[in-house]
C-alpha cells in the first residue's frame, strides 16, 4: 500500500507541505483544543458532575440544545421550501433571493444580533405589530429561537440545493408513469432521495445554532435559567475566573460538536455509497 | 376515409377543452399553479422577514439622524482605532491562512495517503466549534492561570488582551476557509499538468507558480474573500480574548456591542453598516466568482 | 391495444422535433422507431407516454383520445434509457411501486402485491435479486428490473427508450433475444426507440425509420433493408456505396461517362445511385458498368473488403466473396447486381 503510494508521488513537495500542514494544524487547532480537554481532565468526576448538574448550567445547556434543535427543524422545513422555489420555479428576483440566502453566513454575527434585536424590539418594525398581538420576541427565549433560525438558514439551503439540482428528472417521470400522484412522488421518491442532504443540513444548522454567540446574546435578554445560552455562561464563568466551570461546559459542547461532525461524515458516506454508479 | 375525417373533427371540438386542461395540469414534474405560488410566496416572505429586513434596518438606523451624524460617528477616535485594529488583525490572519491553505491543499489534493479524510475533518474542525470555545482555548493556554501563563509573565510577553491573542483567535476561527476552497478544486484538476511541467524539467516551485497557481487563482480569491469577511466580522472568539480595552483592543464588532449597550444607536449602527457593507460586497464578489468557477473559466489567462 | 398517431407536430424553441408524423401500431406488435439522434423518435415516444405534449396532432390509444389524460392515467409502461430506478428502494420495492401507489379503492392487499412482484421477478429471471439495491446490480440486471417495474401496472402498451443503449455489446445481444421472447410471452403492444439498425432489424416485427422529425419509411425489417423507400433510408440502413449521378433523357451518367443502368421513370437531374457493398460484383477488367483499380484489400471472415478507385476518380468500398483473391494494383470491372437511384 505505502510502496504503491510512494511510487505515485511523482510531484515534489509532499514531505515539506505535509510537514508544514501538520505542524500548523497542531499549533493553531489541535494543541489549543487538547489544552481544553487536559484542563477538564484536571477536574475530578464529582467536580465535573457538580458543575454540570448545577441548575444554571443545566438550564443553559437545555436552552442552547433545545432551541437549537427546534430552530434547525424550522430551518429544515423552510430551507426545503426555499430550495424548492429556487431550483424548480422561475420568478422575478430569483437570483437575488438565491444570493441573499448567504447573508446570515457573511454578515458579522454582532451586526445580525443588533439588527434582529432592533427589528423585534417592542418598538421595532416587526416587534410592534407582534406586541400588538401579545407576542414578545426580543429579550425572551423566542428571541433566541429567531436568531438561531436566522443563522441556520444557509446551511440547509446550501446542502440540499445542489442535490435537488442534480436529481435525475427521469425518476419523477418514472414515478408518474407508474401512476403515482404528485404528492406520492414527492413523499415516496423525491424526499427519500434528498434525505441524506436534508439530514446533513439539519445537523449543520443545529451545530451552528448550539455554538452561536454573537447574534443571540443581544436579543436573548440573558436572564439566568430562562434565556441564558451555554456559550454566554462560559463567558460569564470566565469573567468570574471560574475556569473549571467554563472548561466543563465547553467540553460538553465540544463533544456534541464532534458527534455531529461524525454523524455528518457518516451521512455523506452513506449518500455517496447509495448514489454510486448510476 | 370520410369516417376518419369526421372522427378527428369531432375530437377536435369535444376533446379540445379536456385536452387543454390535461396538458396544463399534467406536466409531470411540476405542481399546480396554486401550490407553486404558495411555495414561492412562503420562500420569499421568509427570506424577506429574516434576512432582508434586518439588513435594511442596519442602514436605516445608521442614517436615522442624518448623514452628518453618521460621518461624525465614524470619525470618532474610538471608531477609527477599531477600524485600524480590525484591518490589522484581518491582514495577519488572512495572510497566515492563505499560506497554510496553499500548503495544505497541495499536500491533500496532489497526493494519495491514508487518513486523508481524517485530515480534512481536522482542518474543518473550527467550523463546528463555538466561537466562544475558540476564544476560551487560548485563555486556557495563555491566561494568568493557563499552561503558558507563568512563563509569559516571567518574560513579559503579552498575548491575551492584546493584538497577538486577537489575531490567534481570529486565525483559529478562519482556519479552514482557504484550504476548503482550494482542496476540491485542485483535486478536480488532478496532477497531469504539474507532472507535464516536471517532466519538461521545471522545478517544483516553478511548477507551482507557473502551472498550479494560474489554474487556481479564482478559487484562491474565493477562499481569501470568505476568510477575510469572517476575520473582520468575528465576534465571539475575539470577545473572549480581547479584554475590551477601549481604543486599544476593540475590533469593529466589539465596538458595535459596546456602543449598543451604551444606547449610542446611531454610532453602533454606523459601525455595523460598514460591516454589513463588507458582507454585501463579499456576497456580490462571491456570486461572480462562483459563476466563474462553475463556468470552468478558471483556466483563461 | 392499438396506437394511432395523427399529424403530430412538436417544436422545442426553433427546433422541429416532430414535423407531421402519422403512425398506426397494431395490437400485439413490437415496433422499432429507428433514426439518428435528433430525428424525433424519443419525442414521439414521450408524447405517446404522456411525458411530453404535442403542439398539434392526435394520439389515440385503442381508439380513444389519449391527450385528454396525463401520464398517470394512461396506463403506459415506460422503460427509461437510464432505467430511472429508485436508488433508495430495494429491487422488490422498485417493482412494487406502481402497485403501492394505486388509489386506495383499487389497491391490492399486501399478499397479492407480493405474489405479483414475485411473479414479475420470475418473468425477468431475477427473483434472487429481490433484496438488493439498484447500485448493486449490473447494467443488464437494472434494465430487466426497470422492465419488470413497468410491467407491474399491467400496462396497456409498453414503451422502451433506447432499451439497450447503455449496455456493453455482449449483454446487448443477449437482451435483444430475451426481449423478443418476452414480448412473445406477454404479447403487449410495444414500441422501442433505437439508433442501432441491427437492433431494430433483429428485434422488431416492424420498423419505422425517422429523420428530422419525419417518418421516412414504415415496413418489415426485410422491406426497409431490401427496398429502401428514400435515399436517407438506403444510406442509413446497411452499408451502401453512394455515387452522385446525372439522369438525362433516360440515361444515367457518372461524370461524363454514361452508365448501362436502367433509368425508366426517373426524373431528369442530379441523382444518387445506391448499391449495397456486397451487391457490387467483381469481374475482369472491361466487363461491367464500372472499371477501377484496387487500392487496398482487407479480409473480414468470409468476405474481402476492397477499396477501389473508379476511373472517374471516385473511391468506393466493396465486399466481395473470397473465392477470387483481389490484390492491390488489380484492375477490375464492377457490375451492380441490384441498385437504386433516388432523385436529389
Amino acid at each position: 500500500m505505502s510502496a504503491i503510494a510512494a511510487r505515485r508521488r511523482t510531484l515534489p513537495g509532499f514531505g515539506l507541505t505535509m510537514g508544514l500542514t501538520l505542524t500548523w494544524l497542531s499549533v493553531i487547532i489541535l494543541i489549543p483544543l487538547a489544552g481544553l480537554f487536559l484542563k477538564s481532565l484536571e477536574l475530578s468526576l464529582e467536580q465535573f458532575w457538580a458543575i454540570l448538574s448545577s441548575r444554571r448550567t443545566l438550564n443553559a445547556l437545555r436552552i442552547s440544545f433545545g432551541l437549537a434543535f427546534g430552530a434547525a427543524c424550522v430551518n429544515l422545513v423552510m430551507g426545503s421550501i426555499i430550495v424548492w422555489a429556487l431550483v424548480r420555479y422561475r420568478f422575478p428576483g430569483r437570483r437575488i433571493f438565491d444570493a441573499i440566502v448567504d447573508v446570515p453566513f457573511a454578515l458579522p454575527t454582532a451586526v445580525a444580533g443588533v439588527a434582529l434585536t432592533a427589528l423585534f424590539a417592542e418598538k421595532g418594525w416587526l416587534g410592534a405589530p407582534l406586541a400588538a398581538l401579545g407576542i414578545k420576541v426580543a429579550f425572551t427565549p423566542l428571541g433566541i429561537f429567531v436568531a438561531m433560525i436566522f443563522i441556520g438558514i444557509p446551511f440547509v439551503v446550501r446542502t440540499v440545493q445542489p442535490v435537488l439540482q442534480d436529481l435525475d428528472p427521469e425518476i419523477e417521470e418514472a414515478a408518474g408513469s407508474l401512476g403515482a400522484s404528485r404528492w406520492q412522488t414527492m413523499i415516496r421518491v423525491i424526499l427519500p432521495s434528498l434525505a441524506p442532504a436534508l439530514l446533513t443540513g439539519l445537523a449543520l444548522a443545529f451545530a451552528r445554532a448550539v455554538g452561536e454567540y454573537g447574534s443571540v446574546i443581544f436579543i436573548a435578554g440573558n436572564l439566568p435559567n430562562v434565556s441564558e445560552i451555554a456559550p454566554l455562561l462560559i463567558v460569564i464563568r470566565l469573567s468570574e475566573f471560574r475556569y473549571a466551570d467554563a472548561t466543563a461546559i465547553a467540553a460538553v459542547m465540544l463533544v456534541v460538536s464532534f458527534i455531529v461532525i461524525f454523524a455528518v461524515n457518516r451521512l455523506q458516506r452513506w449518500a455517496q455509497h447509495r448514489d454510486a454508479e448510476r | 376515409m370520410a369516417m376518419q375525417i369526421s372522427d378527428s373533427a369531432m375530437l377536435a371540438t369535444s376533446g379540445a377543452k379536456a385536452r387543454a386542461r390535461a396538458a396544463a395540469l399534467e406536466n409531470i414534474r411540476t405542481e399546480p399553479a396554486a401550490v407553486r405560488i404558495a411555495i414561492i410566496t412562503l420562500a420569499v416572505s421568509f427570506l424577506t422577514i429574516f434576512v432582508v429586513l434586518p439588513l435594511v434596518l442596519v442602514f436605516a438606523q445608521a442614517f436615522s439622524k442624518g448623514f452628518m451624524a453618521y460621518v461624525t460617528a465614524l470619525a470618532e477616535p474610538e471608531a477609527l482605532a477599531a477600524i485600524k485594529l480590525t484591518l490589522l488583525v484581518a491582514a495577519i490572519s488572512v495572510t497566515l491562512n492563505l499560506v497554510f491553505g496553499l500548503v495544505a491543499a497541495w499536500a491533500v489534493a496532489k497526493f494519495e495517503f491514508s487518513g486523508k479524510t481524517f485530515l480534512i475533518t481536522l482542518i474543518d474542525l473550527p467550523f463546528s466549534v463555538s466561537p466562544v470555545i475558540s476564544g476560551l482555548v487560548f485563555v486556557l493556554l495563555f491566561g494568568a492561570q493557563g499552561y503558558f501563563g507563568g512563563w509569559l509573565r516571567d518574560h513579559d510577553i503579552q498575548i491575551l488582551f492584546a493584538v497577538p491573542g486577537i489575531a490567534l483567535a481570529t486565525t483559529f476561527v478562519t482556519f479552514p476557509f482557504v484550504a476548503r476552497a482550494l482542496i476540491p478544486l485542485m483535486q478536480e484538476q488532478g496532477t497531469q499538468e504539474e507532472e507535464a511541467a516536471i517532466s519538461l524539467g521545471a522545478s517544483g516551485l516553478r511548477t507551482f507558480f507557473r502551472v498550479t497557481l494560474p489554474n487556481i487563482k479564482w478559487g484562491l480569491l474565493y477562499g481569501v474573500l470568505l476568510c477575510n469577511a469572517r476575520a473582520m466580522g468575528e465576534f465571539g472568539a475575539v470577545s473572549v480574548v480581547s479584554g475590551h480595552i477601549r481604543g486599544e483592543t476593540n475590533t469593529m464588532p466589539l465596538l458595535v456591542e459596546i456602543l449598543y449597550d451604551e444606547y449610542q444607536f446611531v454610532a453602533a449602527f454606523a459601525i455595523a453598516s460598514l460591516l454589513a457593507m463588507l458582507a454585501l460586497i463579499t456576497l456580490v464578489a462571491k456570486t461572480i466568482l462562483e459563476r466563474r468557477l462553475d463556468g470552468g473559466e478558471d483556466r483563461d489567462h | 391495444m392499438t396506437i394511432e398517431v395523427r399529424k403530430l407536430v412538436k417544436t422545442f424553441g426553433s427546433f422541429k422535433a416532430l414535423d407531421g408524423v402519422d403512425l398506426k401500431v397494431d395490437s400485439g406488435e413490437l415496433l422499432a422507431l429507428l433514426g439518428p439522434s435528433g430525428s424525433g423518435k424519443t419525442t414521439l415516444l414521450r408524447i405517446v407516454a404522456g411525458l411530453d405534449w404535442p403542439d398539434a396532432g392526435e394520439v389515440l390509444i385503442n381508439g380513444e383520445d389519449a391527450l385528454t389524460h396525463g401520464a398517470r392515467e394512461r396506463h403506459v409502461g415506460f422503460v427509461f434509457q437510464h432505467y430511472a430506478l429508485f436508488r433508495h428502494m430495494s429491487v422488490f420495492e422498485n417493482v412494487a411501486f406502481g402497485l403501492r401507489v394505486q388509489p386506495r379503492a383499487i389497491r391490492k392487499d399486501e399478499t397479492t402485491i407480493r405474489a405479483r412482484v414475485k411473479e414479475l421477478l420470475d418473468l425477468v429471471q431475477l427473483d434472487w435479486l429481490a433484496d438488493r439495491y439498484p447500485n448493486q446490480l449490473s447494467g443488464g440486471q437494472r434494465q430487466r428490473i426497470a422492465l419488470a417495474r413497468a410491467l407491474a401496472i399491467e400496462p396497456r402498451i409498453l414503451l422502451l427508450d433506447e432499451p439497450f443503449g447503455a449496455l456493453d455489446a455482449k449483454v446487448r445481444k443477449e437482451l435483444r433475444k430475451w426481449l423478443r421472447s418476452l414480448h412473445h410471452e406477454i404479447n403487449v403492444t410495444s414500441i422501442f426507440v433505437t439508433h442501432d439498425q441491427e437492433e431494430a432489424l433483429e428485434v422488431a416485427n416492424r420498423v419505422v425509420v425517422m429523420d428530422k422529425g419525419r417518418i421516412e419509411q414504415i415496413g418489415s425489417p426485410d422491406d426497409v433493408y431490401e427496398t429502401p423507400a428514400t435515399a436517407f433510408v438506403h444510406g442509413f440502413i446497411g452499408e451502401s456505396i453512394e455515387l452522385p449521378v446525372q439522369v438525362a433523357d433516360g440515361v444515367v451518367r457518372l461524370g461524363e461517362r454514361p452508365l448501362p443502368l436502367k433509368a425508366e421513370g426517373l426524373a431528369s437531374g442530379a441523382s444518387k445511385l445506391f448499391v449495397r457493398r456486397h451487391d457490387m460484383l467483381v469481374g475482369p477488367a472491361g466487363s461491367g458498368a464500372f472499371e477501377g483499380a484496387v487500392q487496398h484489400v482487407r479480409n473480414f471472415g468470409p468476405v474481402q473488403r476492397a477499396e477501389v478507385a473508379l476511373s472517374g476518380g471516385e473511391t468506393i468500398e466493396i465486399d466481395a466473396p473470397r473465392d477470387r483473391e483481389l490484390r492491390a494494383g488489380d484492375t477490375v470491372g464492377l457490375e451492380p447486381r441490384r441498385y437504386r437511384i433516388f432523385a436529389g
